[in-house]
């Protein structure tokens, strides 16, 4: 099989991405290893995406469909149930599926492969090792696809979005949710998850703490929770035993780049695909979009992204070259950013993340700068800079100076 | 005759398959889910080379010859061993001079082609090692395995030869005529028997008290470990030993069969009565850190995949304690199985049925005329040349459907597993590798939850991860 654009992953990005690239003039195939399109808004059930890209507040599923439907009408080649196997430097990826094992040869490629959920294992949390201890993402699937509970009595580590979310859709399906657990002194999700889904419903939240021990030789059946000090030590005398028969996990999603591992750079703080402002990585042919790049905290970003991603791989098969640009650095109080390059010509959308809260801040980016207030490392930095206000750089260094 | 074996780790497992070369009527008795649950399941996965057991002991005797028969034996039952070698390394003078004895000690036990490496070659070898090392005993013959791999292998060799495998049933008593041990009782059935094989692993001292036949007291030696990630598989080559102390071999560094890193075990003795007790801790695992970054200094925690502990049944003797019971007629020991167990294991199997069962005992074997050595593993499907592969998928779709991403397992691989006998999750992760890498199951318990759900014709709820208590999921969101 030939195509022009190859995308991999019919998520947020991948969808967008080969809307995007078929509508700059490529033949493009888009390879999703789930049965469906969507990725995980699929199982995202609950609302507030598409507020930004649609200006109106759908669910996942809804999300996804109104990329799904213009799939449909499109020349886009959709192969699902389809895993790429491998990606090789001479343009070919080898796909495995139910209806055969094939060869693709392509121009360029759109890496929209998303993240994984960082496991319990990787936490080395000690005790036993029972049975109901579920990544967030997992907890959703079995709630919101399968239709299953998993338990009776939850504790949720972690205060990121997902783990909130859950906690609201565990107390609504009637799983009592005993508390989320955040080892930071603040939340790690968005502040309106914080009200929502765990003021509203009287979950505790208790920061600065962590889960020490889990108990229970076959389920789950305790959990050790402690205060932790400055340095996220436990801080002995602090535990507290909660009997629950199920731990939801939402710990730090964790870029899926390992397809790419030898054929392009990766960012060493994000862990991401490593990319300049068009969404190329660092080989050429290959482009990058959505979580695969950076963890974002809103998927119409990762739309438009990925739609980005798209326009800029289908010029590239088309022949037109993009210079590599200039190195964007991170400065002080920055933590994540993307992208991690700066193709003059565009404007630049930044994203970063602080690397602790700051009551006020200046974002400084070549000639520009903006004020912020209240800044949050668990909310993501959006900005757009004009283009000339970062011509006669030879880097360009994005810092946070607090005031 | 009848004969039962109690206990279906490696060691049960590869007597039950060595007794399946003969006219007999064999069961193996397991009180877990799945075969190669207990000790053999959590430990360092390693085909010992043999120089470090004392000379005379069992642990001498039965190493060497053990670690030489797992290449016919990975052979005839289709596992993998890969003979990676292992390096004790020394950093100071005194430890150079362990390893010294170490070199004399193999070479009486019959461990072959050793040699001691100097620091130029050692870091050649393994450019990763700590600057400071002095020098290396190398051992070529020294491997890894799947431990439960061998068991899982042994035991459906074994059934296609015959013999009966009764899971989930512990054994609670005997009844006797005499000094005879007439029926196995489990807290399920009862079974008739001739001969009773003692390989109960971590519970054997309490079987054998049952028995009321002669014993050795056990009591766990836990062991912590951590596994890193794929990615740094490759951080050494070779089993990296320290050099070891009095009481054990210390915490190594070594690649794992399907290509991780595993970093430990810790060794700490708890009373008797804590054989149940599989709890890693702070101290275990903040330990394996500090010691392995002495031998490795690169090493990168933050690849961690996961964190386990593992029992192994430690006597006073620090001996494998095997042989026929004096007090009872028809009663065999294989107890104790400390380090190197796994490795000694085939030679044990064969000690047993010659020179225990037949010589010892007088008790006349008469070898099957259609014993059949050899069993298929699981294909691995994504290691088929191409052509293959895709031949399979026209005839098989599933060949085509992957399902653990991390280790790319195909849905024809997981339900060959169940179709094995895999009842649970863990039993198709062990069998498959799905579930094993770096995502943990992330991506793909759900799909092969609902795989055993529909082979299996039942219930996601019925399904569990290891014992019946371990349910995973619960009622429906919406009936």
């Amino acid at each position: 099989m030939k195509t022009d654009v190859l995308v991999i992953g019919a998520g947020a990005a991948g969808m967008a991405a080969a809307l995007s690239a078929a509508k700059n003039g490529a033949t493009v195939a888009l390879v999703d290893r789930d049965e469906r399109t969507g990725g995980i808004l699929n199982q995202c059930i609950h609302n507030g995406f598409g507020l930004h890209y649609f200006k109106e507040e759908l669910t996942g599923p809804e999300y996804a469909e109104r990329f799904s439907a213009l799939l449909e009408k499109s020349q886009i080649k959709v192969l699902t149930d389809c895993h790429v196997h491998s990606v090789t430097p001479d343009k070919k990826a080898l796909l495995v599926s139910p209806n055969g094992v094939f060869e693709v040869e392509c121009k360029s490629i759109v890496y929209t492969a998303g993240a994984r959920e960082r496991p319990f294992g990787a936490l080395m949390i000690p005790g036993d090792r029972p049975s109901g201890i579920f990544t967030a993402g997992v907890a959703q699937k079995y709630m919101n696809i399968e239709n299953r509970l998993i338990g009776k009595r939850a504790l949720i580590l972690g205060s990121g979005d997902i783990g909130m979310i859950m906690a609201r859709r565990l107390t609504l399906e009637g799983v009592e949710v005993v508390a989320v657990v955040e080892r930071l002194p603040y939340s790690g999700g968005l502040l309106r998850n914080v009200i929502q889904c765990l003021e509203d419903y009287n979950i505790p939240l208790y920061l600065s703490s962590t889960v020490v021990e889990v108990r229970g030789k076959e389920r789950l059946e305790e959990v050790v929770v402690a205060q932790v000090d400055k340095n996220y030590e436990p801080i002995p005398g602090t535990e507290r035993v909660f009997k629950v028969d199920t731990l939801v996990l939402s710990v730090g999603l964790i870029p899926q780049v390992e397809l790419l591992q030898n054929l392009v750079q990766f960012d060493r703080v994000s862990r991401g695909v490593l990319c300049s402002n068009i969404g190329q990585s660092t080989a050429e042919w290959i482009f990058a979009a959505g979580n695969c790049t950076v963890i974002y905290d809103l998927v119409d970003y990762v739309t438009m992204e990925g739609e980005k991603a798209g326009r800029y791989a289908a010029l590239y098969a088309k022949g037109e070259n993009f210079e590599k640009g200039i190195p964007i650095e991170t400065g002080e109080n920055v933590g994540v950013l993307f992208p991690r390059r700066y193709v003059s010509g565009e404007d630049l959308t930044v994203y970063l993340r602080s690397k602790r809260p700051i009551e006020k801040a200046t974002l400084v980016v070549g000639n520009f700068e903006r004020k912020y207030e209240d800044i949050m490392p668990s909310e993501m930095i959006r900005v757009k800079i004009p283009s000339q206000k970062l011509t006669g750089f030879d880097k360009l260094l994005v810092t946070l100076k607090e005031e | 005759m009848k004969v039962v074996v109690i206990g279906a780790g490696v060691v049960g497992s590869l007597i039950l398959r060595e007794l399946s070369r003969y006219d007999l009527e064999l069961t193996i008795i397991e009180k877990n889910l799945d075969v190669g649950w207990g000790v053999t399941k959590a430990n360092s996965a390693i085909l010992h080379a043999g120089y470090d057991d004392p000379v005379g002991s069992n642990r001498a005797k039965f190493c060497a010859k053990g670690n030489e028969m797992y290449t016919q034996l990975s052979e005839e039952l289709d596992f993998e061993i890969k003979r990676i070698g292992s390096y004790v390394v020394a950093f100071s003078d005194e430890e150079k001079k362990v390893i010294e004895e170490l070199y004399e000690q193999g070479k009486i036990n019959g461990v072959p082609n050793l040699e001691i490496h100097d620091r130029t070659t050692l870091l050649e070898k393994e450019p990763n090692l700590s600057k400071d090392v002095k020098c290396g005993l190398w051992a070529p013959t020294a491997g890894i395995t799947e431990p439960w791999m061998v068991a899982i292998a042994a035991i459906e060799n074994a059934v296609s030869n015959g013999a009966r495998v009764v899971l989930n049933e512990r054994v609670i008593g005997f009844e006797k005529k005499g000094t005879r041990i007439i029926k196995v009782i489990t807290d399920k059935n009862s079974y008739e028997t001739d001969l009773v094989i003692n390989a109960a692993g971590l519970f054997a001292d309490q079987i054998a008290i049952l028995a009321e036949a002669e014993y050795v007291p056990l009591h766990p030696r836990r062991g912590e470990y951590i596994l890193l990630d794929k990615k740094v598989g490759s951080t050494v080559r070779s089993i990296i030993f320290p050099t070891p102390t009095k009481t054990s071999k210390g915490i190594l560094v070594l690649p794992t069969i399907d290509g991780g890193l595993l970093l430990g075990p810790t060794a700490v003795d708890l009373p008797s009565d804590m054989k149940n007790e599989f709890k890693t801790t702070v101290e275990g695992l903040t330990q394996i850190k500090s010691f392995t970054k002495q031998l490795v200094p690169s090493l990168d925690f933050s690849q961690t995949v996961k964190t386990f502990c593992g029992l192994r049944p430690e006597s006073p003797q620090k001996d494998f304690f095997i042989g026929a019971s004096a007090r009872v007629e028809n009663f065999i020991n294989v107890m104790a199985m400390r380090s190197p167990g796994l490795t000694a294991a085939p030679a044990i199997a064969k000690y047993v049925s010659q020179e225990i069962i037949q010589d010892e005992l007088g008790l006349k074997l008469s070898e099957k005329k259609d014993f059949n050595p050899f069993r298929k593993g699981i294909k691995k499907i994504v290691e088929l040349p191409l052509e293959q592969w895709q031949e399979l998928v026209k005839k098989d779709p599933a060949a085509g459907r992957l399902v653990c991403y991390c280790n790319e397992v195909t849905e024809s691989e997981i339900v060959e597993a169940i179709r094995r006998g895999a009842r649970t999750l863990d039993g198709v992760k062990f069998r498959t590798r799905a579930m094993f890498g770096r995502c943990q199951g992330g991506f793909c318990s759900i799909k092969i939850m609902k795989i055993l759900e529909r082979e299996l014709k039942t219930d996601m709820s019925q399904i569990a991860m290891k014992s019946p208590g371990s349910w995973i999921v619960d009622g429906k969101v919406r009936e």
